[in-house]
């Protein structure tokens, strides 16, 4: 037999269609693959040592999915999850509903009964195509050795294009053990179309720099279209050219640097207060990359009623959905920023009149809400996650690739841990999946083996795919892991204390001992209890030699705050209580 | 309101239900769907009318576009068309009222299709007002009517606009000048 390489260059060669998967994929450029073995997907793990690809195995197929999100978030390239039909097909349901409203790029690859037993309920059988269509960009079934490869190949053009998300193609067995001609070339998909609607027209461009022209209050809502289109640099340029100030969505994180003068921070639910004081008083806001999600405009009838809206989005069907808007520019980020950057740079800096004015009236409102810098609060003994966070920066320099669960710690790393460069949080927005951090670490972890990568994690979500702590170890990923642990589903219990009389029904969390469940996984750990730990047990994490678990037992009724009630204004929010240690007041400055 | 897309999509399996699921999505009932080849090969032409707020066309445009195997979707909203139904009505007719019946499918320009002892078959077509016309005079009249059978609408843009046409002009979204829109009711120059 031989190898693919060869086959790819050389003259149609007749394969298998398991032989054909991985030939093509190694034809798209992957290299690392996530998966789980079974019956229906069986041939193709027999060819599988043929192929220059390295597999990790995973502990449950929610986890290859994760892992491959991680992967494509970290480095930008296409995940891949591979599990068998049935059980293993639907587990990986969640994590491609996590990647479909993150936009993600990922292709996953299912093995399904043979085409003679579709539809008949034969044993693990579950229409995979059927389930998953309303959570991927597209998806494919093949029951013939032939179609193998356009169907892989158009479903990578299809998961990075456009707007990017997650694919999925169903493979019979019997297509996968027949044999078939392998051509790559030929299997080449047609041109992609770019979505018929997109529209960017000059009258629209003159009218945007009109408005930053004229408007006195503007802010930049960057999203995560920032890092999807790669437009990091534009983002900056219009930010400093008309001195705009920049507010970040949760995704938008890491687009547009922490310690920029310009950058006020993220938006939204838990977003500081100067932050939407500022969207809300703004005369105009120019959103890049983002869709208005409900957790960042509060109520669409109460969300900035005084600014004019620009609109830069790449998704027709994103226009004017929650919140209307005046200019809509509809085409990739980058590409329309340099059609409008010309227009906004024409004459001195500085285009819109009284900037300095607004960023100075700004800067003042963060003087009562503000965070102090935490190094320097007096040693307690409480051990506040914050400080966890605010450590970890610290002393990671802020580097790290950070992979984050859902809940009171996902809102407190936004706040405090300041990332300078994209793609280095990696975490679930839209779909806000508990379970995701371990495995989209371990993705991030492979595509991006030189970084230093930190899962941060709550007790609840942890244990919802702790399972993985044995992938790390058989892959030997040197990851590190904090665990906050408060005893509780925090953010619920959060909820529950602000909005269900501080009933907590069901939130009071019993968990194993984290670092003997590390240890019974071969990974070393150590559990911290005050502040005067951290910084020496972060640091002996950083530098042990294989991956370390940090289990910090933090405040256990600590509340993120700010907090904008689901359903209310982005001004109506509930600001962090006066005898809260991490306020700075007056008498502090 | 009522919108009215007509759209290209792929000849196989699954799209019908990606189409409707979208809806289904969106919680938008499909008041009538009709599908079949249409003048490119590998390629059926769907008529879809639905009822939803009037800003909600937008957004149903542009996500059936992001659908893979949809090619061309065209918001029809108030634009000049022909638009037709067709349907098959059985009536309860015995050889002493027969006749009557005869007369009203001659008025609304019916024909009467299948005849037995008991029964007949009224094939109409034409706008849904004049179908419903015609149902309605069938149960003024006390004939008793056995079954039923509506294609749904199908719908064509008046004049040589073809849809490639329209968006080559680059005016798929353009609302028609309102005056024009009122030639919908229907001149039947058949």
């Amino acid at each position: 037999m031989e190898t693919n390489t060869n086959s790819l260059s050389a003259a149609p060669a007749m394969l298998t269609g398991s032989e054909i998967l991985w030939a093509t994929l190694v034809g798209e450029g992957v290299t690392d693959v996530f998966g789980y073995p079974g019956g229906a997907i069986l041939p193709a793990y027999d060819a599988l040592r043929k192929f220059p690809i390295r597999h990790i195995l995973v502990r449950h197929e929610q986890g290859a999915a994760h892992m491959a999100d991680g992967y494509a978030r970290a480095s930008g390239k296409v995940g891949v999850a591979i599990a068998t039909s049935g059980p293993g097909a639907t587990n990986l349901v969640t994590g491609i509903a996590t990647a479909m409203l993150d936009s993600i790029p990922m292709v996953c690859i299912t093995g399904n009964v043979s085409s003679k037993v579709l539809g008949t309920d034969a044993f693990q059988e579950v229409d995979i195509t059927g389930v998953t269509l309303p959570v991927t960009k597209h998806n494919f079934l093949v029951s013939r050795a032939e179609e193998i490869a356009p169907a892989i190949r158009q479903a990578f053009q299809i998961a990075k294009s456009g707007r990017p998300g997650p694919v999925l193609v169903d493979i019979t067995k019997d297509a996968q053990q027949a044999t078939a001609r392998f051509d790559f070339e030929a299997a080449q998909p047609k041109p992609y179309r770019p979505h018929p609607m997109l529209k960017v027209e000059t009258d629209g461009l003159s009218a945007a720099a009109e408005l930053i022209r004229g408007a006195k209050k503007p802010v930049i809502l960057a999203g995560h279209g920032i890092m999807q289109s790669g437009a990091m640099e534009q983002v900056r340029a219009l930010a400093e050219r008309a001195q705009i100030p920049v507010a970040m969505t949760l995704l938008g994180i890491g687009g547009f640097p922490a310690s920029h003068p310009l950058n006020l921070g993220m938006m939204g639910m838990h977003g500081e207060a100067w932050v939407n004081d500022a969207i809300q008083n703004a005369d105009l806001l120019i959103a890049c990359g983002m869709r208005f999600d409900d957790r960042v405009i509060g109520t669409p009838h109460t969300y900035a009623t005084k600014a004019k809206k620009i609109h830069i989005e790449i998704d027709p069907a994103e226009i004017n959905k929650n919140i209307k808007v005046d200019v809509a520019l509809v085409g990739d980020l980058r590409e329309v920023l340099e059609q409008l950057l010309p227009r906004v740079s024409s004459g001195k800096t500085g285009q819109h009149s009284g900037a300095s004015a607004w960023l100075k009236s700004i800067e003042a409102s963060k003087g009562e809400s503000a965070v102090r810098d935490m190094k320097n609060l007096p040693d307690l003994g409480h051990l506040y996650a914050a400080h966890v966070m605010h450590d970890l920066w610290r002393i990671t320099g802020g580097n790290a690739i950070v992979a984050t669960d859902v809940g009171q710690h996902q809102m407190w790393e936004a706040q405090y841990f300041h990332h300078e460069h994209p793609r280095s949080l990696v975490t679930s927005g839209g779909l806000g999946t508990m379970g995701f951090a371990l495995p989209a670490a371990i993705g991030a972890k492979v595509a991006c083996p030189d970084k230093e990568v930190w899962v941060i994690a709550g007790d609840g979500g942890f244990q919802m795919t702790a399972a993985e702590l044995a992938t790390i170890r058989q892959e030997n990923l040197k990851i590190n892991i904090a665990i906050i642990n408060n005893g509780y589903l925090g953010m619920v219990r959060q909820w529950q204390e602000f909005f269900y009389d501080r009933n907590y029904e069901s939130t009071p969390l019993v968990s194993p001992d984290f670092v003997k469940l590390a240890d019974a996984h071969g990974i070393a750990g150590r559990a911290v209890k005050t502040r005067g730990e951290l910084a020496a047990a972060v640091e002996e994490a950083r530098t042990h030699n294989g991956p370390f678990l940090l289990n910090f037992l933090v405040e256990q009724e600590d509340s993120v705050y700010p907090m904008i009630p689901a359903g209310s204004a982005l001004h109506e929010m509930i600001r962090r209580p006066g005898h809260n240690p991490l306020v700075e007041t007056p008498d502090d400055l | 309101m009522l919108h009215t897309f007509v759209s290209y999509v792929e000849d196989r399996p699954g799209v019908l239900t990606r189409v409707a699921s979208l809806f289904r999505r969106l919680n938008i009932n499909i008041i009538s769907v009709t599908v079949g080849h249409s003048e490119r090969a590998g390629l059926s032409r769907m008529t879809l009318v639905c009822e939803a707020s009037a800003e909600a066309g937008h957004r149903i445009r542009a996500s059936l576009y992001k659908l893979e195997n949809v090619i061309e979707v065209d918001d029809i909203a108030g634009a000049p068309t022909v638009t037709r139904e067709l349907a098959l009505i059985k009536v309860t007719a015995t050889r002493h009222n027969r006749s009557a019946i005869f007369e009203l499918a001659e008025v609304f320009r019916a024909r009467i299709v299948d005849l037995t002892a008991e029964s007949l078959m009224i094939e109409m077509t034409g706008v849904e007002s004049k179908i419903e016309g015609l149902i309605q005079v069938l149960i003024d009249s006390e004939h008793e009517i056995l079954e039923i059978c509506r294609s749904g609408k199908m719908t064509m843009r008046r004049g040589h606009h073809t849809s490639r046409v329209l968006k080559a002009m680059g005016t798929g979204d353009a609302e028609p000048p309102e005056q024009e829109a009122a030639q919908e009711a229907d001149a039947e120059p058949e």
